[in-house]
């Protein structure tokens, strides 16, 4: 593994080891750029993955203080964990279920498509369907993608068979087990999923992608990565140019380094990225990097998800197989006479014992709640995952009044929900509790908003800088050698689970910033 | 199960404020693995009378009828280190304890709920809430009730142990699901 020095000015620094910044690091450093990845979390493998839910949730999951506001569902189910994402080698690739749907072309071109929609600041994604299929695919060649290239598609679980039977009796057409980044064959040096049902846990048998396991090492083994794990970037600084000169963070000990760069890739999910904007203002900056038309950290999004689960008088086991391998697809299409615009996946999930009754059921105690839980066994469960709509006001702050343990403020996380947002998952947990109701369900329940797992859009791509904060190769408006390499880049959420964009994206990132270096533009 | 101890008077007389005890019922799902006919649950901040109270309070939020005590104290012993951990914790359970007065547990189940539906906003309540639910569903008492079978890896998954043994509707065709690997 290279070792960078402080004052080195050669390299690159990306911060994050997610899908975003971990593809990002071997694409770079297998084109021979040296990389520093600064990666908050501990490195953990398929050997230390716990698998006891509540301790591999605290193994993997960011859990440094947030606060919320807002009046989004989050604000009343879980208050103060408003997002669910991973601090760790990998990023959320270690704890994702790995489906991979692409955007619709239509998607892409969101403001065009739905037109002017009050209290929303839709626009067009700046980059054509046509541009981001090149990058879909390789990114689909790169995760070992099911009904892709030739891979099989996963077997059909118990859970499957109740949302595939009831689907079809609505007439649903668009049903199967998925795009997913699980292996149905051993393929890319790693194993093949026994279905298990804890990808949530970590996938012990490396049959899910994950950057911890694949990016990663491969871009050490090329030599030009040096990673430093439990490394927390708290600012990016800049020179009298305006352009950015290095990274400062607190190692391991907690002690302040400060690591030069020649450029600096932000990849630390959608709420830390914004965040690290911001904490980064200066005089020059008052207002935090790339943040000179205001948009950092606006026009956040989540997506809608919600769990509905079908309880019957006959066992599921719903908890054997690959978490999320089975999809529907027809409600992803954009017709307003629904009463919303944008469209949704109806996606198979189950959670475990421990935490059903936390995240996925509605609030509640007594015997009402308690019965639920104790037909556990017969519950079939699937979950939406839809577009939400970008709004100006929903956005990540610094929470001046709340400090992190080196003493900056904390993200504040505020959605006001936009009335299609509450049509669509209205409309969805009607169709979803009817494809139960149609093969039997003598119940249906509907969970609450979990906390948030899709952060994305924060600091997003945009053709005019006015409207956000990158341009279409993430590179930010404002400083040319900054650049954004995660989900917060996306300019809309669409109805697609997001990791194959961010994929996409930083594959084609990848390639921008190598012919730009060699041509000394950044 | 090595929470809940075997048993012992003296050891427990030497550290403890307070115990939970029950006997294990011939037949259920603790049976299956419980080592032993006895069993304690050691308490060393809150009192026996708190510990009775607070299973009582426990078995109202989240009631199965035929699931042992035993799981339920388990939560108790949860609450009971955070109280020893922490003296606002202690504090706010030694009030919400008096709170529900010493006729609750002895009371009809409906008593009870009216009762705690008075307190359902207090950060007590709202804590006895989050830590039952955390914690009586994360035991192997709990995994054997529900018949839940837990992380699988050690087994080699659910790819032969049933993960598409449902047999009361159709099968997938082919061309929606995915082949089996080879010998599943």
């Amino acid at each position: 593994m290279a070792r960078v020095e402080f004052q080195d000015e050669s390299a690159v620094v990306i911060i994050g080891s997610g899908a975003g910044g971990g593809t990002l690091a071997h694409e770079l450093t297998r084109r021979g750029i040296k990389v520093v990845v600064l990666e908050a979390g501990k490195r953990q493998s398929t050997k230390t993955f716990s698998q006891v839910p509540g301790e591999a949730f605290l193994q993997l999951t960011w859990l440094d203080a947030r606060t919320q506001s807002g009046d989004w569902g989050v604000a009343k189910s879980s208050p103060t964990l408003p997002v669910w994402h991973c601090k760790t080698v990998g990023g959320t690739t270690v704890h994702w279920t790995a489906a991979t749907p692409r955007f619709e072309p239509w998607e892409l071109r969101a403001r065009s498509t739905y037109g002017n929609i009050l209290g929303t600041s839709l626009i067009d994604w700046p980059i054509s369907y046509q541009d981001l299929l090149t990058y879909y695919e390789l990114a689909e060649r790169r995760l070992g993608v099911t009904r892709r290239n030739g891979v099989p598609a996963l077997p059909a679980s118990n859970n499957f068979k109740v949302m595939y039977a009831g689907a079809k009796k609505l007439g649903y057409k668009q049903v199967h087990t998925g795009h997913m980044a699980i292996n149905s064959r051993a393929q890319d040096g790693r194993g093949i999923c026994i279905q298990q049902g804890f990808c949530v846990q970590g996938c012990k048998m490396g049959a899910k992608w994950s950057t911890l396991y694949t990016e990663i090492p491969r871009a050490e083994a090329t030599g030009n990565l040096d990673l430093r794990i439990e490394c927390m970037a708290t600012q990016i600084e800049h020179g009298t140019s305006g352009l950015v000169n290095a990274v400062v963070y607190r190692d391991t000990q907690g002690r302040e380094q400060r690591q030069k760069a020649r450029i600096v890739c932000v990849a630390g999910n959608g709420i830390e990225t914004p965040r690290l904007l911001l904490l980064s203002d200066s005089s020059k900056f008052p207002q935090g990097l790339a943040n000179s038309a205001g948009q950092v950290g606006r026009n956040y999004c989540h997506q809608i998800i919600g769990f509905v689960w079908g309880i019957f008088d006959k066992p599921v086991y719903s908890w054997r197989g690959a978490t999320l391998a089975g999809v529907v697809e027809d409600e992803v299409r954009n017709d307003p006479s629904r009463g919303f615009v944008g469209g949704y996946r109806m996606e198979l999930c189950t959670l475990d014992l421990p935490t059903l009754p936390l995240v996925g059921l509605p609030y509640g105690w007594g015997r009402e709640f308690a019965s639920l839980v104790e037909n556990y066994r017969n519950m079939a469960g699937m979950l939406i995952n839809g577009e939400d709509m970008p709004r100006a006001q929903n956005r990540i702050t610094l929470n001046r009044d709340v400090k992190d343990a080196f003493g900056l403020p904390v993200a504040n996380v505020h959605v006001e929900e936009h009335p299609n947002d509450q049509a669509m998952r209205k409309h969805a947990q009607t169709q979803m509790s009817r494809v139960y109701e149609a093969v039997g369900a003598k119940r249906v329940a509907l969970g609450p908003t979990p906390p948030a797992t899709h952060n994305t859009c924060s600091a997003r791509m945009s053709a005019n800088p006015r409207d956000g904060v990158t341009n279409t190769w993430g590179q930010t408006h404002d400083i040319k050698n900054l650049f954004i390499s995660d989900g917060s880049a996306m300019t809309t959420a669409g109805a697609a689970n997001p990791t194959l964009t961010i994929v996409a994206l930083a594959l084609r990132q990848a390639e921008y910033i190598s012919q730009e270096m060699k041509a000394q533009k950044i | 199960m090595n929470q809940l101890i075997t048993l012992n008077r003296r050891e427990l007389l030497k550290t403890t404020t307070g115990l939970v005890t029950g006997w294990v019922v011939a037949g259920s799902s603790l049976a299956l693995i419980a080592p032993g006919r006895a069993w304690a649950v050691d308490l060393v901040a809150l009192t026996s009378f708190d510990g009775a109270m607070l299973m009582s309070m426990a078995r109202t939020i989240a009631p199965h009828d035929k699931l042992d005590d035993a799981a339920y104290a388990l939560v108790i012993k949860v609450v009971d280190g955070d109280a020893a951990k922490d003296a606002n914790t202690l504090k706010m359970i030694k009030e919400g304890v008096a709170i529900l007065g010493t006729g609750f547990a002895a009371g009809s189940e409906n008593a009870r709920v009216e009762v705690l539906k008075k307190i359902e906003s207090s950060a007590f309540f709202q804590t006895m809430r989050v830590k039952t639910l955390q914690v009586l569903y994360s035991s192997p008492i709990a995994y054997a009730y529900f018949e839940y079978e837990g992380e699988a890896f050690s087994k080699g998954g659910y790819l032969f142990r049933g993960f598409n043994d449902l047999r009361w509707l159709p099968e997938v065709p082919a061309e929606d699901s995915g082949p089996l690997p080879a010998g599943a």
